[in-house]
């Protein structure tokens, strides 16, 4: 017997305000695809593109614990802020980010990436001098790529020294897509 | 192997047929408190799990416990049946539900779960921690007793 689809929301919005999931999660359409938006108590910790939700949550539990569940309630703010971005109405996040499984390094560089201002880019090199590790711009590259927050923290905005796209995680097209959004491309 | 599944696909493996077992003892309304309740404890209680082992029966051992709960405040001792209904020589299950109350703790579980849900030993001794040999015990003790008081 198929559960009530109200009961069934009933029951997972009970979950979130209890404080008994680990990590939330649920799919928001955007301009630019479906995203897979994650947050727990600490704060967002992952948006992927073009997400396979099941795999997204074998990860996210290894990462933060079992209590996986999908409810919309704890990512609402997120949703609200992405969908203002993609209307070019908000320019800036004020999301709690989770980055508690990442290294250091990782760390570090994503503070940084924070910095790049709405409508501009910056290049890996840059981006690598700035943490002081003026060599580290593969290094950047690579904590880029492997950015669990993609748009609040905004790795699109980080571009090669000769001005080329390079990559982005969610594929070049998007990355394009976003800075056009922003203004960065005509 | 073993590891413990996220909870999101525990819940979505076995919330429909919870509900449907629920929906079957207590009628559509309670079934809806009690399915809540079900999953809340669960919830509750999985960052202790070991492992992946056997969840199906772990969490009908929750809802068949929050049966009993909901029975015994339905239906007090006084109003119990005076007879038991037999299938093929088995007690049905609905009345056994109010009578296995009294029952000691492993005896109920196994009872309830065996003639309740139709799990076999393997599972019903998973659920208690023990195994298929103690499970089918416990169940005919239970059953045992429950004749002896009703004759």
């Amino acid at each position: 017997m198929t559960v009530p689809s109200t009961l069934d929301a009933q029951f997972r919005d009970a979950a979130a305000a209890a404080g008994l999931v680990d990590v939330a999660y649920d799919l928001l359409d955007t301009p630019i695809g479906t995203l897979l938006v994650a947050a727990g108590e600490a704060g967002l910790c992952r948006i992927s593109f073009d997400p396979e939700p099941e795999r997204e949550v074998e990860s996210l539990a290894r990462l933060l614990g079992t209590r996986v569940l999908r409810v919309s309630r704890p990512v609402d703010d997120a949703r609200r802020q992405l969908d203002e971005y993609f209307d070019g109405k908000r320019q800036r996040f004020e999301l709690r980010t989770d980055l508690r499984a990442l290294a250091e390094f990782n760390r570090v560089v994503l503070a940084e990436l924070e910095r790049v201002p709405y409508g501009s880019t910056a290049t890996y090199g840059q981006l690598a001098a700035r943490v002081d590790h003026p060599r580290a711009a593969r290094a950047v590259g690579t904590v880029m790529n492997r950015n669990p927050i993609p748009i609040v923290l905004p790795c699109h905005r980080v571009i090669g020294s000769n001005g080329k796209l390079v990559g982005y995680g969610g594929g070049l097209e998007r990355k394009e897509r976003l800075l056009r959004l922003e203004g960065a491309l005509l | 192997m073993d590891a413990v599944p996220p909870f999101e696909r525990f819940y979505e493996q076995h919330r429909d047929e919870v509900f449907g077992f629920l929906v079957k003892r207590l009628g559509r309304e309670r079934a809806e408190d009690a399915f809540q309740e079900t999953f809340m404890r669960a919830l509750r209680a999985y960052p202790r799990l070991e492992h992946g082992r056997r969840l199906r029966a772990w969490v009908f051992t929750i809802a068949a416990n929050i049966v009993m709960d909901e029975a015994r405040r339905a239906k007090p001792r006084a109003e119990m049946p005076k007879d038991l209904v037999t299938h093929d020589g088995e007690p049905a299950y609905a009345e056994l539900e109010h009578l296995a109350g009294d029952l000691p703790p492993k005896e109920r579980a196994a009872v309830v779960l065996r003639y309740g849900y139709d799990l076999d030993y393997v599972d019903i001794g998973a659920a208690l921690g023990s195994n298929e040999q103690a499970a089918r015990q416990a169940a005919s003790a239970g059953v045992r007793r429950l004749r002896g008081r009703l004759t």
